[in-house]
């Protein structure tokens, strides 16, 4: 492989009771680039995000992390790991400021005795680091102290997006960042992870809309029936055709693959580490 | 992004970073209104009755603010969360009887002790409710009221108790300052909320309480442990009530299982008149400062008025639901 995988997931699957959520399941993420997830609805998109993300632990399987095999128990894990979630419209929280919400959970202290003995938090420093980053990612807000709910929608995703591009050091999954954005607002959203993944982190994108998907990846992850059934390029398919071998009505031999290394050819992961539910 | 909009977002931040020492946060932010109204019920009575505006009277408000006000800090806290605590006074008699009934047997230091214990063990007991039972605050403290109402009876056996300790009631005194005395109970009310503005506006700690009451699943995804935040604050709060059960041997020096009917919803009235929203994450003690002072300032100056005690009821019930109609307002037109 000519390009670093940084995030390769081989086998996983999950299943509840008698319902198999996630069978067999391949994963694969280049460094640089943004990857379209697409999948009808209960194809187990979500099931796939999750086990990425920590949110739930596959029965069987293994995640390589720039080749080293990870396996998180929570989301918090997942995160330390440097992985970064944006979610549809949950991720922020709007009587706080701009700059507050970036430094979400994350708050810093003052150097000194008055962040060691008096705890008090750094805001000025918090708020010159966020109207940075804004400005990094071309984000246009009035003032880095607006309470997040006198932006409009659009802006709030972008707060969010910003927030993960901020202290993702690997990779950023957006779950349906746009479905809640009128199309202008989508388009901004588009943009700023066009700008996030110019800065050098891949995107994990999952969308039902394919025109916003073929827009902006790179490379179409078609997930049907809890595994990937093809992984494209987004140049070397038709939307039609995307669609149809997400719903099943054509085959996935009909339509050209992206070759990708099984962990046994990658000279990146260890060898003969697992597979043994396979 | 081009260059002019880097240089314009930083110009903005120039001038937020400069204004921003954390008192004056403390002091502007939603206390505005409150203090406005505040200052206006005063000038009303002040002009309207004749012995409303003397040193010795707004020392009487001041004094009959301090218990409702320190119950109010903790009602605060709980009220930043997006809950509410129905049994604060509650908590806090409860407190100030089992002070009153190990008093009489002498020692007075184990009696403050079993005191303080005692209603940190009830907000304990109202928060591992809340937080790991995910039951309703409303619900949750309901119970704990009703249940500490006939608790506080049963204790006592329906006997108050005579407080004679000058340690208990130690907080009712103070210095002389101009002819009026400023208590150490007022001192502990007003220097709690310095301490509390503080923690919530400066500290990890406070923006937690915010996070937490304004989008609990935004904080549980950035990783905030939803549940010891809420669980912390009604044990703080069941701290605080325990200062308040201190305050409130000094007013009235008798441990009293029927005493404080009404401080449990004066305090709720004092933090949503404060400006405090009952939705959570917005809000703030130095707002139920000025809300507790309004609450009192209502009943000190209808009473000089001449008008009959249960009117003022009525005038605070009224109070209480065009405050929370407003918050209601107001956030209706800023979510949109």
């Amino acid at each position: 492989m000519t390009t670093q995988t940084v995030l390769q997931a081989r086998g996983l699957s999950k299943r509840y009771g008698h319902v198999v959520a996630m069978a067999d399941c391949d994963f694969d993420l280049r460094a640089g680039e943004i990857l379209g997830v697409i999948g009808d609805n209960g194809a187990g998109k979500s099931t796939l995000i999750k086990a990425l993300t920590g949110a739930l632990v596959p029965d069987t399987g293994v995640i390589h992390l720039n080749g080293e095999p990870v396996s998180f128990r929570n989301p918090l894990e997942a995160r330390r790991a440097g992985i970064e979630t944006v979610y549809q419209e949950l991720g922020v929280a709007p009587a706080l400021e701009v700059s507050q919400n970036l430094f979400l959970g994350r708050e810093q202290r003052r150097p000194g005795l008055r962040g060691s003995l008096f705890r008090q938090l750094d805001k000025p420093a918090m708020r010159r680091a966020s109207a940075e980053h804004m400005a990094d990612l071309g984000i246009r807000i009035q003032s880095i102290r607006q309470r997040v709910e006198t932006l409009s929608g659009g802006q709030r995703q972008a707060v969010a997006v910003a927030r993960v591009a901020a202290w993702a050091t690997r990779l950023v999954v957006m779950d349906e960042p746009t479905a809640a954005l009128g199309v202008r607002e989508t388009h901004q959203v588009l943009d700023l992870i066009l700008r996030v993944r110019d800065r050098g982190l891949p995107v994990v994108l999952i969308s039902h809309d394919m025109p916003n998907v073929f827009q902006v990846a790179d490379r179409i992850h078609i997930h049907r029936l809890g595994r990937r059934v093809a992984l494209v390029n987004t140049g070397d398919v038709t939307m039609d055709d995307a669609v149809a071998v997400m719903t099943g009505a054509r085959s996935p031999a009909d339509v050209p693959q992206v070759q990708v290394s099984t962990p046994d050819e990658d000279a990146s992961s260890p060898k003969g580490t697992d597979h043994g539910e396979r | 992004m081009t260059p002019a909009t880097a240089r314009v977002a930083a110009a903005d931040l120039d001038t937020g970073v400069g204004s921003s020492s954390w008192w004056r946060v403390a002091l502007t932010g939603q206390v505005t209104g409150p203090l406005a109204a505040l200052i206006l019920a005063v000038v009303i009575f002040s002009t309207t009755t004749e012995n409303f505006f003397s040193g010795a009277n707004l020392a009487l408000v001041v004094q009959q603010s301090v218990v409702v006000g320190t119950l109010a800090i903790g009602q605060t806290l709980v009220v930043l969360t997006a809950g509410i605590d129905l049994a604060c006074a509650a908590i806090m008699v409860m407190g100030s009887v089992v002070i009153g009934r190990i008093a009489v047997s002498g020692n007075v230091w184990l009696a403050l002790l079993a005191g303080v214990v005692v209603t940190v063990l009830l907000g304990a007991v109202n928060g591992s409710l809340v937080s790991l039972a995910s039951l309703p605050p409303f619900i949750v403290t309901l119970g704990v009221l009703t249940a500490l109402t006939a608790g506080a009876r049963l204790f006592t056996d329906s006997a108050s108790y005579p407080i004679k300790s000058t340690l208990l009631t130690a907080l009712n005194h103070g210095p002389r300052v101009g002819g009026v005395t400023i208590t150490y109970g007022a001192m502990a009310w007003i220097g709690l909320t310095v301490l509390m503005a503080y923690a919530l506006t400066q500290t990890k700690w406070g923006t937690r309480i915010y996070t937490v009451g304004d989008n609990p699943h935004a904080a549980e995804l950035v990783g905030i442990n939803v549940k010891r935040v809420l669980f912390g604050v009604y044990v703080v709060a069941g701290l605080i009530y325990a200062i308040a059960a201190w305050q409130a041997l000094g007013r009235t020096p008798t441990a009293d299982p029927a005493g404080y009917p009404t401080a449990n919803l004066d305090s709720i009235t004092a933090v949503v008149i404060g400006g405090t929203s009952l939705f959570g994450g917005r809000g703030g003690v130095t707002g139920t400062l000025v809300g507790t002072l309004i609450v009192t300032v209502l009943q000190n100056g209808l009473t000089h008025a001449g008008i009959d005690s249960l009117y003022q009821q009525v005038a605070t019930g009224v109070l209480v639901v065009l405050a929370v109609a407003v918050d209601r307002l107001t956030r209706t037109r800023q979510s949109r």
